[in-house]
């Protein structure tokens, strides 16, 4: 009795010609893609009646290997381009994959402006903590004091809290996990895809060929992992930690989730 | 591609402000564009483009459209290409220092043709004064291969009449169109003719009749542009910037990268016929031709005048659009006089493809101002006068 070759159902969310995906061994992207289509498939959506938009970047191709219509390929401009298509055709579901750098160096103005006026759009961002396409340079995402090819001494930048950078803008619904929390991924952007306004569902991930080997000295994504474990820890642990113990580490949860008038234009309802 | 006219969009009534008005050239561009059936603008603040925005805020909402005021430049020419893939008819408006940051989103948009239009009410570095210092810049402005077309109105009346031209250029040929005006006309107010909406020929893109699983985004008879998808009905198309087949998978092939750019070039270089448009006065019997475009026409057909008081026979050769270059009108005024005057606002630079085009049959003389004033016709007969001493 041979075994039966069974296939993974959610690869009909996927074009098969682009298969198998260009991400390096180990990286948190596929799995980024892999939790997204479990949240399109508990959520029953089709991405053929969506609009997916990547920029530039690791995480700017997850949408590439999806069966929808998408725009890609210019750095930084998702959000830009969001907002024409959400004016002309408000129905339309958009979801945006962005890297940290996409989204928050060359992309921040957009990203800031958007959360403000409450874009009904969805924003997964992978951070990866650098710019890692081009090679593994220092992003607004880089711990302090980080090794990258741009920072060779070190990084001498604090690094941006993004979901804390995005409720302060306005975003109407936050949440941060990690690559290593299938189920809270899967979660969020079931609830992202669901809210009515800005969800930003940060994803902090591996890049064990950039940051893992210029950073924390290892190519092993298991140990970029154990590190982003202990540098995150449950936002409902906080009050349980000293400050110290809080010092350079993100929190992870759910951070805000609630309903405001979303953006329709510039002017009011005429 | 299908043709309607005017009375066929939806509000047209609220559209086509029909009868003779005494207006700004900025609200004539505006009021072009909404009788063009543009129905989403975006736009951030700059002069002496402000009255464009200001009027789209006010006028775009009466006719359902959609008004944006980005946060900056790249939010602007971004939200247009979103805009125009979702299917509305986009435009925005700048000026030449703003213009410097549509670069990335025009070539955006030249590369995944997506009709847009823009207005560059060009201006002097710095300073809100008249120039035409940027045709280049029009022309040559983004990285990567392209052609552009460039229409340059000289008259609140053409501010009207060529906006609406862009936008049938930018539909018929899925490319981005620019509207050149500059401070003299777009701040001028003077008689405007609306005509009534029948009257007004409009060009829609054309939308595929294949189903999703024969659709190719990208596939379009040689010299032509593809039909568009509408998005989020299953014909997952990619519209990336990295080089794409005809199928809008990215992949790099030297062979469909050389096919796709072939295409997009060819489509405007081998459509200058119709897409070149010129007008001449005085021509028939002229020993000499100004060739000029933009507000600099009026005062060199009035130089033109002087000149023949004076004996010295002058015509005038207007280029409607400044790209494509009419070559075929220059080209054969060149073969009638016995020299060219290119009449611009600049230290002297469309001169160049003039002298290009006429390729020595008559010598071309660069006749410059830059001052941040249009020319007067007495200082253009003056340069005649002395050149043809």
């Amino acid at each position: 009795m041979g075994e039966e070759l069974k296939i993974n159902p959610l690869r009909k969310f996927l074009r098969k010609e682009k298969l198998p995906h260009f991400f390096c061994a180990g990286c948190g992207c596929g799995q980024v893609l892999n939790y997204y289509t479990q949240a399109l498939d508990a959520l029953n959506m089709d991405p053929e009646k969506m609009l997916h938009i990547g920029g530039v970047g690791c995480t700017a191709r997850i949408p590439i290997y999806l069966k929808t219509d998408m725009f890609h390929g210019v750095h930084g401009r998702t959000l830009a381009w969001a907002t024409g298509v959400k004016m002309t055709q408000p129905d339309l579901p958009v979801v945006i994959f962005a890297g940290d750098g996409d989204l928050v160096s060359i992309g921040g103005n957009h990203m800031i402006q958007s959360c403000r006026r409450n874009l009904d759009v969805t924003v997964v961002m992978v951070n990866n903590m650098n710019f890692a396409m081009t090679g593994g340079q220092v992003a607004p995402t880089t711990p302090e004091e980080s090794v990258t090819m741009t920072t060779p001494y070190g990084s001498g930048e604090p690094r941006f809290d993004v979901c804390r950078l995005a409720m302060a803008a306005g975003a109407s619904h936050v949440e941060r996990w990690t690559t290593a929390q299938p189920v809270q991924c899967k979660l969020a952007m079931e609830r992202a895809l669901q809210h009515k306004g800005f969800s930003l569902i940060e994803i902090v991930s591996q890049c064990p060929t950039h940051y893992g080997r210029y950073a924390l000295k290892t190519g092993d994504p298991v140990k970029v992992m154990n590190y982003i474990q202990s540098n995150t820890y449950a936002k409902e642990q906080s009050e349980r930690m000293t400050d110290e113990e809080k010092e350079g580490k993100l929190p992870l949860g759910m951070f805000i989730c609630e309903e405001k008038p979303v953006y329709a234009g510039t002017n009011m309802a005429f | 591609m299908s043709i309607i006219r005017a009375n066929q969009l939806d509000a047209w009534e609220k559209c086509v402000d029909t009868g003779v008005h005494f207006m700004l050239g900025n609200y004539a561009l505006v009021e072009g564009a909404i009788s063009a059936g543009c129905n989403f603008f975006a736009g951030y603040p700059i002069t002496p483009a402000n009255e464009i925005s200001e009027r789209m805020s006010q006028r775009l909402p009466q006719v359902g459209g959609k008004f944006v005021q980005g946060e900056d430049e790249l939010c602007s020419v971004f939200a247009l290409a979103g805009a125009s893939l979702a299917g509305a008819k986009v435009m925005t408006a700048t000026a030449s220092a703003g213009f410097n940051y549509m670069q990335e989103g025009l070539g955006y948009c030249y590369t995944i043709e997506a009709p847009i239009v823009i207005a560059d009410v060009m201006r002097t570095r710095g300073d809100n004064f008249a120039t035409y210092a940027d045709v280049y810049q029009l022309r040559y402005g983004c990285s990567g291969d392209y052609e552009a077309i460039v229409v340059c109105p000289a008259s609140v009346q053409e501010l009207y009449d060529y906006t609406i031209w862009a936008f049938n250029l930018a539909e018929k040929y899925r490319n981005p169109v620019i509207v050149m005006s500059e401070a003299t006309i777009a701040l001028m107010r003077e008689r405007l003719e609306i005509p009534t909406a029948e009257k007004i020929e409009l060009f829609n893109r054309k939308y595929t009749t294949a189903a999703p699983a024969d659709y190719l985004p990208f596939g379009a008879p040689e010299n032509g542009c593809p039909d568009f998808a509408p998005l989020g009905k299953g014909y997952k198309t990619i519209y990336s910037l990295n080089p794409h087949n005809e199928k809008g998978g990215i992949d790099w092939d030297p062979d469909e990268f050389e096919r796709l750019y072939k295409r997009v070039c060819g489509k405007i270089r081998e459509n200058e016929d119709d897409i070149c448009r010129t007008e001449s006065f005085m021509m028939d019997d002229a020993e000499y031709a100004i060739v000029t475009y933009g507000s600099e026409t009026r005062p060199s057909i009035e130089a033109a005048q002087m000149a023949r008081e004076s004996g010295i026979k002058v015509g005038v050769l207007k280029l409607c659009n400044i790209w494509p270059v009419p070559e075929k009108a220059i080209r054969e005024v060149a073969g009638n006089v016995t020299k060219i005057f290119a009449v611009e606002m600049n230290m002297g630079r469309y001169v160049n493809e003039i002298t290009r085009v006429a390729g020595g049959k008559c010598p071309v003389v660069s006749v410059t101002k830059n001052r941040g004033q249009i020319h007067t016709s007495a200082e253009i007969f003056r340069a005649i006068r002395e050149e043809t001493k």
